[in-house]
């Protein structure tokens, strides 16, 4: 089976070069602002959008994450609303590959049949589920695989050679590596420990790995995307997000825009940067 | 539940299931660490050297074995509540001492295991989260008597509610941070002690304050708890020849009931309570997870939460900070659905009635927390035939509650 992400990683390789990834939080600052952030996306240069489930308790992201998540559900997101969202996203736009990611419970509670059938009707492509480790794969990514979504695992510095079948096993679409062990917003790791990282992994799998945690500069994204199939930025386009609200925490006409041209300079990083060596 | 097992003492399951509960809900970075500390903990459990440290410890630092004492007052009390409305009833109340424990409460049970742990792994950076400041001073004092480092994380709303437990951490070296995000208690502190552990991973032993998070942590903190219901039997054979009628503790994670319940599960004969906070009322604002949640994954563990219907974490409330969590141990979530245990509650008006209680008739001042379960022992009680062995654990004493109680009555006289 052929997802979008497979057919974009495809299209990736013909044309030479990594992907931009990029995270947001589904409802921050509010659901419509949020719809159209997500919208302008593709047009600034995001190869696949990843979209954060917002949920209470986000035990492994920094706090501008943490914040965003906050926000989004004071404005009255809900996994429901999330969903609707992508469905709406996916009317003018039937090519860019959507990831959702965030923590289980929600989803355990929305119930996981339910949930994989209502996000493949929305349009979802892919699964990170921060809190579900291999151990944990009857939960959730198997009845994710038999019902065509990738879900995609997350990689550590902490993932040794002795691990990594295991973490790879059941992992499709893309492999992320977490390139520090910390949470989301914190330092970045150097691109040259990154880049044996990448390696290592790629002795494993033959499937594309991206690399997240930390990228927050054009240049980060550019050197990342030289070691790795593709670069993903969260943090420093969530804080561009926060910084352009007011003083009440809410929308304002630059907004959009500023995530916009953060993105798209961004995109021209990872775009300049010569294709890492297969 | 469908079939009842033979033994209530044999979970987890290697996956660390206890029926449908616990398992490893965390995020990949820990799980290696957390497959490094399960085979520690079966490597230390079958070490000979191992439990000579413990029992040696146990005796000379915390000063185990805790009495059993019959609350002789309580029980003339609560007899002579039974006879005005017409019964004969009253039973004999005994009361485990947690709170002679060395640092008040018994937290430090469970501390002294992990520590002995961690230091067999090599660890040298301690991290703990803690509601009450009970689990937090316990740490604080094994990293002062072992030289490591500690860490504790702690909500804002508890730091300023416990104020003589953050002085007591801060005095025996420990640092104290107090965590602004969520609600500001005690999950906000589990979840920022996690993005520390995340972080810091290669050198840190994060020491879990009750019978929660990934396996193997509901096992083994039940394993270190357990002293309490082994010395229980042994004490209750002494001074009455048999086993207890019944047992009650109060819960947060449920760490100080599993430890005095797991010796007698299997004991068919021995009725068991567990009290939950009802908070401001179980049709308002309150703690109890198992009376007023479902099941949902939270804290890298399957188990009754406190949540609404889109799976988000509800704020808990209690008077007493050490209940004041919207989950319970996964270990507690299969024993209340196979009716093994009873579950009940207590409000803070009812907490803060037998504080008082208990205070003026054994002199004895309860931690609020343990307050909880002996507001049920003065409903259950009078029922109960005169010679019906209860037992209510004393989980802490009442020192770090003086300031905030003092306040509330102070509140009410004027
Ligand atoms: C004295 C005392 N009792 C009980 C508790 C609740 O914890 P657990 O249910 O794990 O025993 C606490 C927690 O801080 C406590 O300090």
């Amino acid at each position: 089976m052929t997802t979008r992400i497979d057919t974009r990683f495809a299209e990736l390789r013909k044309q030479g070069r990594s992907a931009f990834v990029t995270f947001l939080m589904a409802g921050d600052p509010d659901p419509a602002t949020s719809l159209a952030i997500i919208k302008a996306l593709p047009r600034a240069g995001a190869d696949i959008i990843e979209i954060g489930m917002p949920f209470t308790d986000p035990m492994a992201d920094g706090p501008a994450v943490q914040a965003a998540g906050r926000r989004a559900l004071d404005a009255g997101m809900t996994l429901t609303g999330t969903l609707r969202m992508i469905g709406e996203f996916r009317k003018d736009d039937d090519s860019t590959p959507v990831v959702l990611m965030g923590y289980y419970n929600p989803v355990y509670i929305y119930g996981v049949e339910k949930f994989l059938d209502d996000a493949r009707a929305a349009g979802v492509d892919g699964l990170i589920v921060v809190d579900l480790p291999p151990e944990e794969d009857s939960e959730l990514c198997i009845p994710a695989m038999k019902a065509g979504l990738n879900f995609i695992r997350l990689a550590t510095p902490t993932t040794d050679d002795k691990r990594l079948p295991a973490v790879l096993a059941n992992t499709s679409g893309f492999v992320y590596y977490v390139s520090i062990t910390g949470i989301t917003g914190s330092a970045a790791a150097d691109s040259t420990a990154v880049g044996a990282a990448v390696g290592r992994i790629k002795r494993h799998t033959s499937l594309p790995v991206c690399v997240g945690f930390g990228i927050r500069t054009p240049d980060a994204a550019r050197g990342i995307a030289e070691r790795s199939d593709g670069a993903v930025v969260g943090s420093a386009l969530v804080d561009a997000l926060s910084a352009s609200l007011d003083a009440e925490g809410k929308a304002t006409s630059g907004t959009v825009q500023a995530v916009a041209s953060l993105a798209a300079a961004l995109a021209e990083g990872v775009r300049s940067a010569r294709q890492a060596a297969e | 539940m469908s079939s009842l097992p033979n033994s209530f003492r044999s979970g987890p399951d290697e996956r660390g299931h206890f029926g449908m509960f616990g398992g490893r809900f965390v995020a990949e970075t820990l799980m290696p660490l957390i497959l490094d500390l399960e085979r520690a903990y079966a490597d230390a459990k079958s070490d000979a050297a191992f439990q000579r440290d413990m029992a040696r410890y146990r005796k000379d630092y915390i000063g185990r074995p805790s009495p059993l004492y019959f609350a002789e007052r309580l029980t003339d009390h609560l007899r002579e509540i039974s006879a005005a409305s017409g019964g004969a009833g009253g039973a004999k109340i005994y009361l485990k001492r947690e709170e002679l424990n060395h640092t008040g409460s018994h937290k430090v049970n469970n501390v002294l295991g992990q520590i002995l742990v961690a230091r067999r792994m090599g660890k040298k950076r301690i991290i703990a989260e803690t509601g009450a400041g009970q689990h937090g001073v316990a740490t604080a004092t094994l990293c002062a008597r072992f030289g490591l480092d500690c860490v504790v994380y702690m909500g804002a709303v508890d730091v300023a509610r416990q104020e003589p437990n953050v002085i007591r951490m801060e005095m025996l070296g420990a640092k104290v941070v107090p965590v602004q995000s969520g609600t500001r208690t005690l999950k906000d502190a589990m979840n920022e002690a996690l993005r520390d552990w995340v972080t810091n991973v290669h050198d840190t032993f994060y020491c879990i304050g009750t019978v929660a998070g990934p396996h193997p942590y509901p096992m083994m903190v039940r394993d270190f708890q357990s002293i309490i219901g082994e010395e229980t039997r042994r004490q209750m054979q002494e001074a009455e020849g048999r086993l207890p009628d019944s047992l009650i503790a109060c819960i947060g994670g449920g760490s100080n009931a599993m430890g005095l319940f797991h010796p007698f599960l299997d004991e068919s004969s021995v009725e068991i309570f567990g009290v939950e906070a009802a908070g401001h009322g179980l049709d308002k604002q309150h703690a109890a997870s198992l009376t007023g949640g479902r099941p949902g994954v939270l804290h890298g563990n399957r188990t009754y939460l406190l949540m609404n219907g889109d799976g988000q974490i509800e704020d808990a409330h209690s008077i007493s900070a050490g209940l004041d969590y919207p989950g319970i141990g996964p270990e507690h979530s299969w024993l209340h659905e196979t009716g093994r245990v009873t579950y009940l509650s207590a409000t803070d008006e009812e907490a803060l009635g037998a504080f008082q209680l208990l205070s003026r008739l054994e002199g004895i001042i309860p931690a609020l927390e343990s307050a909880h379960a002996i507001a049920r022992v003065i409903e259950l009680a009078p029922g109960r035939t005169k010679d019906h062995l209860m037992v209510v654990n004393l989980s802490g004493r009442g020192d770090k509650d003086v300031p905030q109680v003092g306040d509330i009555l102070k509140g009410r006289k004027k």
